[in-house]
């Protein structure tokens, strides 16, 4: 089963690489106000079912792929429309 | 003074760069001090004392420190701290045990959006860890700082969970990274496991610049070496 997860800096985390990618991208001209930087993680998982696969993927966040302390994160399972 | 010279384990992961300056200093304050690969299961026998050292383990994939808390070697080092062993880590050794959970917090980017590098003041909050018992409260020591993501970042609403866990401060003007409460080194809660982003292993001669990082290495040898005279 595929799945995706986006790791987020959390609200109020300062995020000095989204605040470089912002100044630079108003340097060409672009007006933006804000971004910010995650992380994307593509995955092929086995698992027997959506529910399954949903509550793997969580404690793989929770576990390794975001740090719960400064990160947020969301998963989107393929074929559920998230 | 016939104490023993105290075994300390300096554990080398692919991507670490100062296990040799670390070994070199710990070895010149009279420890025994080891390499470990990151692959051995366990630590050697007899080991007093462990240091995690700086670089960039694993090439920070992920997050810094995040993949080598997996080494089988993390494993052993973890039932030593859990049993009270004397567990140091330096810059990215620090960002190991943060993400391991040995230390609270974590450690990301700096806020000014470069790499820091040169010597930097920092304040010793505490005296009575095994790794500052040479220090006194208030000394200055002056340590050298060379990383991208030393900031130390704990919620700020949270803060007061750290309370008496804080070893070792940055100058409120010179604070390199942007770390949370100017914090530059804490302990755990037992107070013995300690991780700090400045390098003492940099700063143990002056005729490069510092000797205070002596301090922070003396103390780990000295503390190690009663704890090893004390199992003897």
């Amino acid at each position: 089963m595929k799945a995706t997860v986006l790791v987020r800096p959390k609200t109020g985390i300062l995020d000095p690489q989204g605040q470089a990618v912002g100044s630079s991208l108003r340097d060409l001209g672009f007006s933006v106000h804000e971004a910010r930087v995650g992380r994307l993680i593509d995955l092929d998982v086995d698992a027997a079912s959506a529910d399954d696969a949903r509550a793997e993927l969580e404690r793989m966040c929770e576990s390794l792929l975001a740090n719960p302390l400064v990160e947020s994160y969301e998963i989107e399972l393929a074929g559920t429309g998230r | 003074m016939n104490e023993p010279r105290p075994r300390i384990a300096v554990l080398v992961f692919p991507g670490s760069n100062d296990d040799r300056d670390a070994l070199w200093a710990l070895g010149a304050f009279d420890a025994d001090a080891v390499p470990v690969w990151h692959a051995d299961p366990d630590l050697p026998a007899g080991v007093a004392g462990v240091v995690l050292p700086g670089g960039f383990s694993y090439g920070d994939y992920l997050r810094s420190g995040a993949i080598a808390r997996f080494s089988p070697a993390m494993r052993a080092v973890r039932a030593f701290a859990d049993d009270g062993g004397l567990v140091l880590g330096i810059c990215n050794g620090f960002q190991i045990l943060c993400e391991a959970g040995l230390l609270p917090g974590v450690l990301r980017p700096n806020t000014g959006l470069t790499f820091v590098c040169g010597d930097v003041p920092v304040r010793v909050e505490r005296s009575d860890t095994p790794f500052t018992r040479r220090c006194a409260v208030g000394d200055e020591l002056i340590i050298p700082v060379k990383h991208g993501e030393g900031c130390f970042t704990y919620p700020t609403d949270r803060l007061q969970e750290l309370e008496g866990q804080i070893v070792l401060r940055y100058g409120r003007s010179d604070n390199p990274n942007g770390s949370t409460d100017d914090i530059a080194g804490i302990v755990n809660a037992a107070g013995n496991v300690m991780g700090l982003m400045p390098h003492p292993e940099h700063a143990v001669d002056p005729l490069l610049g510092s000797g205070d990082g002596a301090l922070v290495l003396a103390s780990l040898v000295e503390s190690a070496s009663e704890r090893a005279l004390a199992v003897a």
